[in-house]
Formats: C-alpha cells, structure tokens, sequence
C-alpha cells in the first residue's frame, strides 16, 4: 500500500485537509467489508458485485479478489455507468459517458450489490437503480460503500458501510485509490464552494 | 457546442468525442431494453423539406431512444404548400418550444439561417448541395469500426462530388482527424474549387483503387442534374461503377461503403453492395448510434 502523503493528483494543504484513513487502514476496511459480504450472503453465491465509476470499479474489482482470496468464491465484477441516469444532466456541460460492462452471468435473479466510494447524497444510487433497470432484474440489490458521509437527499441506504464520516455540507471527502489516484487515501477536505456531488 | 451545421465546425476533440459516445450507445442497442431516460421532457422536431427514409427514420429512432419527443414535419402536407416561409415555419417551432431542430432543406445554408431564427440546437441533415455532417461523423465511425483507425487511411470517394453534401462532409471531418482524401469521378462531376479542398482528385479510379482502405461510392444524383454531365449511364458505370472486376483489385482490408440509396447497376454493381466487403446495412445501423451521440452531446448538458 503506497504512503499517505503520495497522492500527486490531488493538492493537499489546504489548511482543513484532514486524513481520515491512510493506505493501510483502507486496505483493512476493504478487507472487513469482504467479509461482511461472505458472511451475509453465505459465501458469495449467485453473487455479481457491479462498481460505478470511476472509484467505484477499482473497488469492486478489490471486494472481488479479496473475497476469493479469503474464501476461494469467485465473483462476476461488471461496470454500471449511470452517466446517461443522471437527474442532474442539465446543470453542467454534457459529460462523457462511460461503458457499462456487465459479466457474462447477467444479473436475471442473482444477487447485485453495487460499489461505489462515497454515499453522500444518494442520487448516484438511485441513477444506479434506473440503470439496472434495463439490464434485468436481479432477485436482491445491495448497495456497499467505503465511505458514508451522510446528507442523504434520498431515501436510499447502503447495506455494507466501510467507514461513516460526520461531515458539514461545505466539505468534501476524497477517496484516493491506487488504481485512479496513485495513491490510497480518504481526505476530508473543507471546501467552501460546497461538497462535490 | 450548440448547433451542428457544418462538418468544419467539428474539431478533432469533439468528432472524438462524437465516435466514443457513438461506440457506448452501440453497447446499449444490444440490450432488451433500447430505451434511456436522458432527454425525456425534451422535444426534437424533424423538418424535412426534402424527401429522406433513412436520415429522418434515423434520427427520429435516436431522439426516441433517448426518451425524447418526436415531431415529425414534412413540408408535403403542411403549410409550407400553402406558401409559408422557412422563417414562419422556424418561428412556429420556436413557440412550441423544440430544443432541438434536425432540417433537411434543398437549399444550402438552410440550416444556418435557421439557427439564427430559434432558440434550440439546429442539426443540418443535408442542405442543398452543401453538407450532411451526421452523414459524415456515421462514415467515420464506420471506417474506425472496420479498420481500427481514421489517422492515415486512404479514402477514396468516387462519382458525383458535385452534387454530393455527403462528399464535401466527408473531406472535410476525415481530414480533420487525419485521413487522406482521394475525389475520383468524370471532370464534370467535381466540383469548381475542388483544388481548394483538402483532398487530392484524380479522373482515373482504376489508378487509385490498389491503394484505397475505403472506397466510398457516391450516388449519381440525377434528379439534381440535366443530362449532360457524362455520356450514358451505362459508360459511366463502366468507368466510375464499383464491379466485381475492380472490388477484386482492391486490397484484401479495403471496404466499400455507399451513403444510400443506391443506383444498383450504376454505380454500385448489386454484387458488390450485397458482398461482405460492403458497409452499407453497418453504415445504416451506425447511423442511429452516431446521432445518439449528437443528440445526447448537444442537449444532453446545460445551455
């Protein structure tokens, strides 16, 4: 696991930056939702876990290869962009949209849980949900996240939480990966122009 | 950006950006379920001043995939046969509120006086003689999905350039993102200025053929024509016609497209069209993708 203070992409020093997981402790909550999602659903059968990008695929794809590393199970990891799900499409600039990748298993009557980095408002969740809609019809979806923050504007929960953070609406938690960022991290940032939704 | 009027208009970044956006939307039409939520409560109205199957089917396929509202206008059967201006007819939409406006329109430059007039995107869907730029964008995306590349290919476009808004499209986008563009046809068929565009002409398509990757039959368009513009149709096809004669000269990658419709016999010889080489059925599926994209990256975002 890389240092904490190597996160080139992101700036740190802003005076309120606050570490909130190094590398290590990251690697160790990854490690405990793994094994809450063996335990929960026995093992990890009839199980396909589908990461939102962009934090949420490398995450999966560690939830993957950490549960087979504990208990030889061998989950379907896919890709669910939500970009064209989006309630929020019109207040920015058209944004580019990512592929979807679903396993070959499909999703008809398995267990889904999406994976994402950071549950904040809940509306990625419910543009996840949409999306999933025209895929198939799992029999169950869960959702598990790295990071709860709070400030749900939806009534949307997750069923496996890596960490919750109590946070002010004018910060901003960064989850930092290797795989995205160079780096694994979880900043808090205060951010006056307002948490990155 | 918020009009698409012309392929000059397109930047390398954003024809890019175009094909990627195309390529997901191709991902998507696989799926039982067709249908995106993404411009629902939007309006896209069709006006057609000139006769279209596939372009208006097309694009009235992508905007309804994407969840938005279709109003079909076609200058038969509307007030325009009673005698009512481009402007009256722009002004009308604008009131009912279309955000966006895909025109087909014989004369050239239609579309950019119509962008003036309203506040949605306008799509040019062929001016006159001028341009058909999702026309070209589909072209592109067909030949980077058959050949991995746009940089440094050789495309060759044969036959009527002069009254070809595919072909001006074409050179133009192709040499944006770095293809090399070769006009072949009969002297009277390329245009006045054609030294100006940014492709090389040549009046031999036997010369060119062996080098080509893509070879882009245009169709002979003789209801913009008199009679004089080449001898017979049948000396033409025998000179400017894609056989199977001159489609085993061509390289074992190379493949042959036509925008459609075709002049079977003429300048595609119905061997040819129906052969594997052929991208004309592609070019069509394509089409609904590439206009996906457009419509999703002109309305898709804020204003």
């Amino acid at each position: 696991m890389a240092q904490l203070d190597a996160a080139p992409t992101h700036q740190p020093g802003h005076s309120g930056d606050k570490v909130i997981l190094t590398g290590s402790e990251l690697g160790r909550v990854v490690d405990r939702l793994a094994h809450q999602i063996l335990e929960k659903t026995h093992g990890g059968g009839e199980t396909v876990l589908l990461g939102i990008p962009t934090r949420g695929v490398p995450l999966a794809r560690r939830l993957a290869a950490r549960i087979a590393a504990f208990e030889g199970a061998e989950l379907p990891v896919g890709v669910l962009d939500i970009t064209l799900y989006r309630d929020d499409l019109r207040l920015r600039a058209a944004r580019p949209v990512g592929r979807t990748e679903v396993p070959s298993c499909g999703v008809e009557g398995l267990r889904v849980i999406l994976v994402d980095d950071v549950l904040f408002s809940g509306r990625t969740v419910r543009a996840a949900l949409d999306a999933m809609r025209d895929i198939g019809r799992p029999r169950v979806v869960q959702l598990a996240v790295l990071v709860d923050r709070g400030h749900r504007e939806l009534p949307i929960r997750a069923d496996y939480v890596g960490k919750n953070i109590p946070t002010a609406l004018t910060e901003t938690v960064r989850v930092l990966l290797t795989e995205t960022d160079g780096a694994d991290q979880v900043r808090l940032a205060s951010d006056p122009a307002g948490g990155a939704r | 950006m918020r009009h698409l009027l012309s392929a000059a208009d397109l930047d390398a970044a954003f024809a890019t950006q175009v094909l990627d956006t195309a390529a997901e939307m191709a991902s998507l039409t696989g799926r039982e379920v067709k249908k995106l939520p993404t411009l629902r409560g939007r309006t896209v109205v069709n006006l057609f001043y000139e006769d279209s199957t596939r372009t208006r089917i097309s694009f009235e396929a992508a905007a309804k995939r994407l969840s938005a509202d279709v109003i079909n206008f076609s200058a038969k059967g509307s007030s325009v046969s009673k005698g009512e201006s481009l402007k009256d007819t722009a002004l009308t939409l604008q009131a009912m509120g279309a955000d966006a406006v895909v025109v087909r329109h014989s004369a050239s430059g239609a579309p950019h006086r119509l962008a003036g007039w309203v506040d949605g995107s306008v799509l040019n869907a062929g001016d006159g003689t001028h341009e058909h730029p999702t026309q070209a964008l589909l072209d592109a995306y067909t030949m980077r999905s058959r050949l991995g590349r746009l940089a440094g290919l050789r495309v060759v476009i044969v036959g009527d350039v002069l009254h070809s808004r595919v072909a001006r499209s074409n050179v133009l986008l192709l040499h944006t993102l770095g293809a090399e563009v070769t006009l072949a046809g009969p002297p009277t068929l390329l245009p006045v200025g054609v030294d100006s565009w940014p492709a090389k002409t040549s009046y031999d398509l036997d010369a060119v053929l062996p080098g080509a990757d893509v070879v882009m039959m245009l169709r002979v368009q003789r209801e913009r024509m008199g009679d004089s513009f080449f001898p017979s149709a049948r000396e033409y096809a025998r000179r400017y016609g894609m056989d199977a004669v001159r489609l085993r000269a061509l390289a074992d990658h190379a493949i042959v497209m036509h925008p459609g419709p075709m002049n079977r016999g003429m300048e595609i010889a119905a061997e040819v069209a129906d052969s594997p080489r052929s991208t004309i059925t592609e070019q069509v599926a394509n089409g609904v993708s590439v206009r996906m994209a457009v419509l999703y990256l002109l309305l898709g975002g804020h204003r």
